[in-house]
Order: structure tokens, then sequence, then C-alpha cells
């Protein structure tokens, strides 16, 4: 993010320096995380979604939602090419039922949602840890989906 | 190390000097609490700078964060993000001091130890903290405990660690009356001192701002200096850049002479601001 | 049954006390009969902030005491109609007065009034504890630096905890600041505390000369916060009003130092 802004202005905006870094600290206060740790979590987020497709490793933004007593923790993690398969496999749909379509707004994004902070156990088949995106015919461009799942915090704040 | 205590007016400290417990004073360092009873007046920007000023010059300084479950200390100085342990941790023994102390990259002859973040002020014990602070005195020159707000027992844990304490107060009636209550409880120790911050002379001019006469007026105290309130402290606490460390910067040469007054290489009395005259903003020096 | 509204922040020194003083008497000059209880207990303020200070005869750790009835240490405003102060006392500490004994207190009041306004000491110890006691209702006063919204978030987090509906005010905005990327602006502000707005107050010398006074701003004519209390009263009441946009100042503005 302040790389956007270092790119287009030179030096960011104190109030755009300001309010990354209050994010990060809000984050690391809510999850009761140090923040070293918490930018361990995003960075081994994303190279859990990295084994899958190819991400702009730069542009990723992980947040949190704070509403009523519930915590969401939002990845948005922009992808820029599907990964080629390990082993040989004929190509079939996948096992779980595609995603509904959604609106496809530029730069094409997976958004993951953790269930529940570092440590604990995946909420659920309602809320998986990572959303895949189908298999697509080659030159189609990946939906852009977006799931949140909320949890309640680790620990009271 | 400076043990003499010299005050900007030439007069020995108010109340009796007393004589610092256990090891000889020629190897302790000096430790300072810096509070205010009123909250928001500028503590923790206080002890920052202050502490970012005094390790520039060559001290080995700690910053103690008191304020368990309402830290800043570390935002101010821009240090959040390698803050791993806290004051709670070392006294409960769950890591060491050094594992808890954050070098300051830019001044590392200063160092953060932080407050928890999701636990309680009750949680400290008191002797056990004043223990902690009499043994980083062995290592430092300079322990600054930045004190939160109010009188209850985050502010007993820390000035109970420190044999000094400097009042920051800005010039409204709330704060002087907070001040004074805190001076009260204070009672007799080594030095007790005022900074008085965010003064706009302009405001003192016109008779809508209470002068740093008016505030010593009721807390008389010795006055280690006066900071004029300017918007590049938001600036520096967004970026989490002291203003100390900024050479152009006015309210940072303010800090900068007030740590000398601390550490006795100035003697002279804290000059106080006055208003720029009307050609002085337009042409920005004197007709 | 009166609305019970704690103010509180976190972060000392954002506006509370003045926010507690000034909706007040904005409330109290719609009509609304209106108490402010300073929870401020050993570094009190509300009354200094109201100009009552010389007027107190009994406080809140007394009427908890049982050594007056609660309508003697209430002080009337000499200057509004159906405002009244219920101090702190000033040479005791919080643990005087405990969550149950400040919530009924509160109770009480909250049956001689329409609103009663909670002016909360910083921190969340036990001052803030007894504060939110008493209350149905939260307003977080925050200003836009980094150091207050990080205290608001912890005390917005202790909030829900109780269940509280919360509002926010945004105090001491400087526009020119936030227009040159100096300061967070509100969206900034609201972004990162996901709370619902309830006013946007800019900085304004005018509050450190009325506190001087002891004269809420709202009762100055010339004061261009009373229009903005104005507006969070009318918020408070339930009605949309649009919030106020604070445009560039003039050049005459910028050499003579006057805010827009």
């Amino acid at each position: 993010m302040i790389d956007f802004f270092q790119r287009l202005f030179g030096k960011p905006s104190s109030s755009a320096t300001a309010k990354e870094r209050l994010r990060l600290v809000l984050l690391s206060d809510h999850l009761s995380l140090a923040p070293e740790v918490v930018e361990s979590l995003k960075h081994d987020l994303i190279e859990v979604i990295s084994r899958y497709v190819e991400v702009d490793a730069e542009q990723c933004d992980v947040s949190f939602e704070q509403r009523e007593k519930q915590i969401a923790m939002l990845a948005n993690i922009p992808v820029l090419a599907m990964k080629a398969r390990q082993a040989p496999r004929p190509p079939e749909p996948p096992s779980e039922p595609p995603a509904p379509p959604a609106p496809e707004p530029p730069p094409e994004s997976i958004a993951a949602a953790v269930a529940e902070p570092v440590g604990a156990p995946a909420a659920g088949p309602k809320t998986p840890a990572v959303k895949r995106a189908p298999k697509q015919a080659q030159g189609s461009r990946p939906r852009r989906k977006r799931r949140k799942a909320t949890s309640q915090p680790a620990t009271a704040t | 190390m400076q043990e003499t205590v010299v005050h900007a007016d030439g007069e020995p400290a108010r109340g009796e000097a007393r004589e610092a417990a256990a090891a000889p004073q020629a190897t302790r360092g000096r430790a300072i609490v810096i509070t205010s009873g009123k909250g928001g007046v500028g503590k923790t920007t206080t002890t920052a700078n202050l502490g970012a000023a005094l390790a520039a010059a060559g001290a080995a300084v700690v910053l103690v964060d008191a304020d368990v479950g309402l830290r800043n200390l570390d935002i101010v100085l821009g240090l959040e993000a390698r803050v791993r342990h806290h004051v709670l941790d070392v006294l409960e023994g769950a890591v060491d001091v050094d594992g808890a102390l954050v070098t300051d990259k830019r001044v590392p002859q200063l160092r953060l130890l932080a407050a928890a973040q999701t636990r309680e002020k009750d949680d400290v014990d008191t002797e056990a903290f004043r223990d902690l602070v009499t043994s980083l005195r062995e290592r430092f020159d300079y322990v600054l405990i930045d004190c939160p707000a109010g009188i209850e027992k985050g502010f007993a844990n820390a000035i109970a660690a420190a044999d000094e304490a400097i009042i920051v107060c800005t010039p409204d009636v709330s704060a002087v009356r907070d001040a004074d209550r805190v001076v009260g409880l204070l009672g007799e120790r080594r030095s007790v001192r005022l900074i008085v911050n965010r003064l706009r002379p302009a405001l003192v001019r016109k008779g809508k701002m209470l002068s740093v006469d008016d505030v010593n007026a009721i807390l008389h105290l010795p006055l280690l200096g006066v900071v004029t309130d300017a918007p590049d402290v938001i600036v520096s606490t967004n970026r989490g850049e002291p203003v100390a460390l900024d050479a152009a910067s006015a309210v940072g040469s303010a800090y900068r002479e007030i740590a000398q007054r601390i550490a006795g290489t100035l003697t002279s009395s804290p000059e106080i601001p006055r208003e720029r005259s009307f050609f002085e903003k337009l042409f920005g020096g004197r007709p | 049954m009166a609305r019970r509204i704690v103010i509180t922040s976190g972060k000392g020194g954002v506006g509370k006390t003045t926010t507690t003083a000034n909706l007040g008497a904005a409330l109290a000059q719609r009509g609304h009969r209106v108490v402010l209880v300073d929870a401020d207990i050993g570094l009190r303020n509300l009354d200094l902030v109201l100009g009552v200070e010389k007027r107190i005869v009994f406080d809140i750790v007394e009427v908890v005491e049982g050594r007056c009835q609660l309508r003697q240490a209430l002080i009337k405003d000499k200057r509004i109609e159906n405002l009244s102060v219920l101090p702190a006392a000033q040479t005791r500490d919080k643990t005087a007065v405990s969550e149950l004994q400040f919530a009924n207190v509160v109770s009480q009041l909250a049956e001689l009034c329409d609103f009663v306004l909670i002016d909360c000491p910083a921190g969340i110890e036990h001052g803030f504890r007894n504060a939110i006691a008493g209350a149905g209702e939260a307003i977080v006063v925050t200003t836009p630096e980094v150091s207050a919204i990080r205290d608001a978030d912890r005390v917005i987090g202790k909030l829900h905890e109780r269940g509280l509906p919360i509002r926010l005010i945004v105090n001491r905005l400087r526009p020119e600041m936030v227009r040159s990327g100096d300061m967070l602006s509100v969206d900034d502000v609201t972004d990162i505390l996901s709370a619902e707005l309830l006013g946007i107050v800019p900085d304004d010398e005018e509050v450190v000369d009325s506190t001087n006074r002891g004269e809420p701003v709202v009762l100055r004519a010339e004061s261009r916060l009373a229009v903005i209390y104005d507006k969070i009263v009318r918020r408070l009441e339930g009605e949309l009003v649009p919030f106020t946009t604070f445009g560039a100042p003039s050049l005459f503005a910028r050499i003579f130092g006057k805010a827009s």
C-alpha cells in the first residue's frame, strides 16, 4: 500500500503512514499477538495460498473488521496466474460445487477468510480457510470471490 | 553520570534530597517519572522526545511505559512493530529484561520497555516494578518512566519507582488543577520540575490562555522548559519519528534544550516563547 | 426514565469533559431536563468547565455514603434552565464508590430528568467501570491522532463486552491538516474504528478561553461550535442531520490566522 504512494507521490503523507501503522497495531491488539507474529501470520497465509496460485505479494492486504462482538480477518490477495499442477491429472471439474458467479472488478483477486485466529482449528465446513478458485478454461478470467467468515475474538479486549 | 541536580534558576530542588538506597550513587543512573494527572497533556510525547534527545547526546537511556492496557509509548516512538514482550512478561518471569527491551535503530542508545496492552494496571506489583527500575538504573544513565493519566494504581506504581519527577502541564485550568493535585501526592523527593507544554503565545497575548507565569503561580515548581504548540508533533506521531531527532523542528529544539537541562549541560533559565509579531508572521523575519 | 449516556474515550485529554458540558448545555437549551455527572473522582473537572466550582457543597461520594440527599448535591446551572451537575469528590479516589453504588445514583437521577450524561475519566480501570455501570449507551470521543484512536479502539472493545450501543465523536479536527495529509481524516477514523459517527467537531481556540471562564462554548452566540453541538444533539434526538464539511480557509483567514 505504502509502495503505491511512494511510486506516485514520493514520500507518503504522514496520515497514510499513520493509518497503516494503526491497522497493524490494532490487529495485533485484537488478536493479542505481537506485531511480529501478526506479520508472520500474514506471511504464512500468503505463502500457503501461493502454493495453489501465483499471487502479487506486494499488493496483498490482510486486515480485520470489528462487527459488534465478532472479529473477522479479511485477506485480499491479488492473483496473477494459476499454477500448473505438479502431478499429471485429467482435467475435471472440482469435487466441490463451483461458487456462484460474482461481479468481476479488476484486478482479479481471491479473498480468503480465516475463520479463527492462528492456533485454533478451522471453524467447520461452512467456513473454509481458503476458498479455491474454480478451474477455468484457458484464456478466461478467474472470477473474483470474496468470502467473509466471522468468529468470536480469541481474547476479550 | 550527572549526580548533582542543577536547576534553571540556580535554586536547590523543592523538597529535601533523598538518598538513593543500596548501591553508591556514583554508579547509578537516574530514574525520572514523567507525570501530570491530566490526560492528554503530552507525557508520552515528552518521554519519547526527552529519551531520544538524551540518547542522541550519548547517554544510555531506557524508556519504561507504565500505562498498562493503554500503551502508546511504542507507537509514538515508531517501535510498535517490534514489541514482542512487555513489563509484565519481565515481572512474571516469562522473559528476562533483555528479551523485552526494544532498541531504537535510529538512536541505538535508546531502548524501550513496553507496557502490556491486554492486561490491567492492578496486575503490576509495586515492589516488583520498583525493583525492576532499580536494576535498570544499574545499567542505564537514565530510566524515564511514562506515567499514565490519573492518580490510581498505575500512577502510584510509576511514581514509587522514581525519585525524580517531571510534571507536564498545559496552560489550561483543568491541567493546572490536576497537576497541583499530583504535586501534593508526589511529596518529598529529589526533584520535581515543570514543563509547560502546548503554549500558544498568540492566545496568551490576547488573554485567552494562561501564561507560563500564571501556571507556575499555582504550581511553584522550578521550570525545566516550555514547549509551544505545533502541528509537527502530530505529523511526527503519525510517522513514529520523535521531533527531537528533527534538527529543523522548533519543538524538537525545545525538547533538546530540556534534555540538556536535565543532563546539567545547560544551566540558563528557560526562555518563555513570545508571540511573533504580525510582520514576522507575514514575512518570516523581524521588521 | 431518562437516557443515560456515558461520554468516554480511553485516552485522556481528547475532550470528554468539554463534550459532556457542551452537549448537556445544548440539550438543555432544546428543552430537555439534563443532569451531568462527573465520574472522575479525585481529579474532578466538570465543575470547572461549567463554572460551578465555587458552588459545590456536596459531592457524589457523600451521596453514596449517605451524608446528604442526592438533591442536595445537585448544582443547578444559573444560566441554563433544566441543567444540573452532580460533582465528583476531589480529595478521594475512584475506589470510594463501587460500580453498584454508581449505577444506583444514576438510576435515581434518571427518575428526575430526560438525559443523564456521565463524564468518564481517562483510562479503563475502576473509574471507567463505574462510569459505564450506570449507562445505557455510550459516546466515544476521539481525536484524529494515532494514540487517541488506539485507545478509543480499546474502549470500544470494552463497551462491546457490556453490550452498550456506541456512537463516535471526532473532536479537534483540523481540516487544513487533513487536506495536506498531515492528519487522519474522519473517514480514516471511522474506517479504522468501525463505529457509527455522531459528530465532527473542529479544533477551535475558543474552547480554551471558554474553559478558563467556565462558560460552555455553546452559550456564546458567535461560536461556530454552538452550531456543531446543536447538530449533534439533534442527531441524539433521532433526527438525520447531514455532517458539516469543512472547506478551505480563505487567503485572508490564512494570513490572519483564523480557521474558517
